[in-house]
């Protein structure tokens, strides 16, 4: 593979590299046909981001057709590459990427002003292919907007914030902070936005849907930069919540596991979860011995997520070998028992989902669960602030 | 005149006075080569040199000239003390160091000699603290015998262009690799002088061309590969920070030297310098 990015687009992958970072600790390269695809996956996989840069991004792009060559790397790595995006478009003219099959390694060359050659040489690792089974185009509600919208409905929300509802009427969207128990005593804050705002919005289906905050702005930071609109895909609470921004030589999709209602979360997070072993694309066998985590190719496929009722889990699915909880006390002795139990890929997977239902008391806190160790901050802060 | 309230004869027993408009000039001077907490003053009437080392394998020195300060009064040729250079730095910023345009804390440095303590009298808007650091046994400064004409690779940059390699550096990687090769090529066409981590991700190469208009001079002799420690090499970036020029040499013993002019608050030229030894040999790969 060797491509060549030049001017302002070098800025644009930096950017979606920095924004993938948001999701997930390794970067998924896979050179296709139809262009460059960089991936990343959460631990929990619960959240998974795709772009793809068409060959006409490039100013070069050479790939070798008959290898399907697929590799993934520490993402840190590759934002060292481009550490100083501020500066990125001033300072680089050109960025050479590389891959040297014989050494390993991925090499990216920056020409910057002045003369200097920053040369990056990165180890990667082999992998299969990682791609997350969605198909946007069948879901009830769609929305476009441009970033700055969303970007300043964000804003309200502090870091802090782990979690946003967003509802959805035939002329409103609601976004609000999600509180888990609404007695607690943190600040609540919803906007309201009305249709007009936005330059797509279509509403077949009344739902409510929580999510995390995290990787959207990470993909907000990515629009906003290039001032692509963004488009928001969703669906019933559970189904994954479709973010994505399009542009003739680009795409970028961001899949984000929502949480589900009360009266099925048990029922069904627990028992089918969204993530099946992809039944479509297997992983060749050798892949299966080179990793085993990856192995355990988890895509999200909402094309056959189960409705409601299907409360029997498929005996297919990793969480399938665990009983399904019967109350809230369960699940919570459950995941605390997981905590420093095995590390089965689906173990955080449910600890994002299941962490905020925890209340925020001492004992809890002390767990190096995000989610947790926030919603205790904000009860303090709140109390300091009062 | 800030500080001018100190009688006359108070100053007669100090053997060493100073007097600074802005103290800025010298703590800013004295934070690019903190990175250790002992620091030996050696003063001499051309002015005050205040040495840091650390393992004994870096030195670092800042230079500040006699005419930088408003009053320099020395009454012995040499005049050798040892503090603490953090306690020392908390002291004259003592006010919070404020960088706004206008404010700036009056500095009067006094010392009476040896087991006496470094008197600070320090006055912003009118508030006058005094600080008396206690003076330690000067321990000798090694001796890096690094000779201008032992120098087998020298050149000199715009600041600037090594600021954003210094500030983007692979921690991760143990030793930071200097190549100075006056044309051949090493790793590619034309390296010149290239910086090179290894860390766990893999290297990285910073190549400077030769012909950069960032590149002041170029004066190779050979090509050498120098390995330093990264460790010791990290401190420096504080005063490449504050300086304007770099000039980086190479002796035959694989030495290097990091000579950073400085400008200061009033445009005056002050100069810090690092040395540093090279680790073991590098084996020829590549």
């Amino acid at each position: 593979m060797q491509c060549v990015v030049t001017g302002g687009n070098v800025k644009v992958l930096a950017k979606a590299i920095h924004s993938l970072s948001r999701i997930g600790d390794e970067l998924y390269v896979e050179p296709q046909g139809d262009g460059l695809a960089l991936r990343s996956v959460n631990s929990s996989r619960s959240a998974y981001a795709c772009f793809l840069f068409a060959p006409l991004f490039f100013s070069r792009y050479n790939i070798r057709k008959e290898v399907n060559f697929r590799c993934k790397m520490a993402i840190k790595s590759v934002q060292t590459v481009f550490r100083s995006v501020a500066t990125l478009e001033k300072t680089v003219e050109k960025c050479h990427i590389e891959l040297d099959e014989a050494k390993d390694r991925l090499t990216f060359t920056l020409h910057c002003k002045h003369g200097l050659l920053k040369t990056h040489n990165l180890s990667y690792q082999d992998s299969e292919s990682l791609q997350a089974v969605f198909d946007k185009d069948s879901y009830a509600n769609v929305f476009r907007a441009h970033p700055r919208l969303l970007v300043d409905t964000v804003v309200h929300f502090p870091l802090s914030v782990e979690e946003v509802t967003v509802t959805v009427s035939d002329e409103r969207m609601w976004v609000r902070n999600h509180v888990e128990d609404e007695r607690s005593r943190a600040m609540l804050t919803e906007l309201c936005l009305a249709s007009d705002e936005f330059d797509h919005f279509a509403v077949k289906a009344h739902h409510s849907i929580t999510f995390c905050l995290k990787e959207l702005r990470g993909l907000l930071a990515f629009a906003e930069s290039t001032g692509l609109l963004l488009s928001m895909y969703l669906d019933e609470p559970g189904s994954p919540v479709v973010l994505s921004v399009t542009d003739s030589v680009l795409e970028g999709n961001f899949v984000l596991a929502t949480l589900s209602d009360d009266h099925n979360l048990y029922g069904r997070d627990l028992g089918s979860p969204l993530y099946q072993p992809d039944a479509e694309q297997p992983p060749p066998p050798d892949d299966f011995m080179n990793d085993d985590i990856d192995s355990y190719l988890i895509a999200m496929d909402t094309s056959v997520a189960p409705g409601p009722s299907a409360a029997n889990p498929p005996t297919t699915s990793l969480a399938a070998a665990r009983e399904t909880p019967s109350d809230r006390h369960r699940i919570r002795r459950h995941s605390e028992e997981e905590e420093d139990g095995d590390r089965l890929p689906n173990k955080k997977f449910r600890s994002i989902f299941f962490g905020s239902v925890l209340p925020p008391s001492p004992q809890t806190s002390m767990q190096p669960v995000p989610t947790q160790e926030v919603l205790a901050s904000n009860s303090e802060d709140e109390t300091e602030a009062d | 005149m800030p500080l001018s309230t100190q009688s006359q004869g108070e100053d007669e027993q100090y053997i060493l006075v100073t007097s600074l408009d802005n103290a800025r000039n010298l703590s800013n001077l004295l934070k690019a080569i903190s990175f250790k907490d002992h620091a030996v003053f050696t003063t001499t009437p051309n002015g005050l040199k205040v040495t840091v080392e650390d393992c004994k394998c870096v030195q670092a020195n800042a230079f500040i000239q006699a005419d930088i300060f408003q009053e320099f009064t020395i009454k012995e040729d040499l005049i050798t003390f040892q503090v603490n250079l953090t306690v020392l730095l908390d002291c004259l910023n003592i006010f919070g160091g404020s960088t706004s345009a206008g404010i700036s804390t009056a500095l009067r440095m006094c010392y009476k000699g040896y087991g006496y303590p470094l008197t600070l009298f320090l006055e912003e808007g009118g508030v006058v603290t005094v600080c008396k650091i206690n003076t330690e046994e000067p321990e000798e400064p090694i001796d890096f015998d690094f000779c201008s004409s032992n120098v087998t690779n020298k050149v000199i940059l715009q600041s600037e262009s090594l600021k954003e390699a210094f500030s983007e550096l692979d921690l991760t990687s143990e030793m930071l690799q200097i190549t100075m090769s006056p044309s051949q090529p090493f790793i590619y066409h034309r390296c010149l002088f290239l910086l090179s981590t290894f860390g766990s991700s893999g290297s990285a190469h910073y190549d400077y061309s030769k012909d950069s208009d960032m590149m002041e001079l170029f004066r190779c002799k050979e090509t050498q590969t120098n390995r330093y420690k990264m460790s010791l090499l990290k401190p420096s970036t504080k005063a490449l920070t504050l300086s304007c020029k770099v000039s980086v040499r190479t002796d035959s013993r694989g030495f290097l030297s990091l000579q950073y002019l400085v400008r200061n608050d009033d445009g005056q030229i002050c100069f810090v310098e690092y040395f540093c030894c090279p680790d073991e040999e590098v084996e020829e790969d590549s």
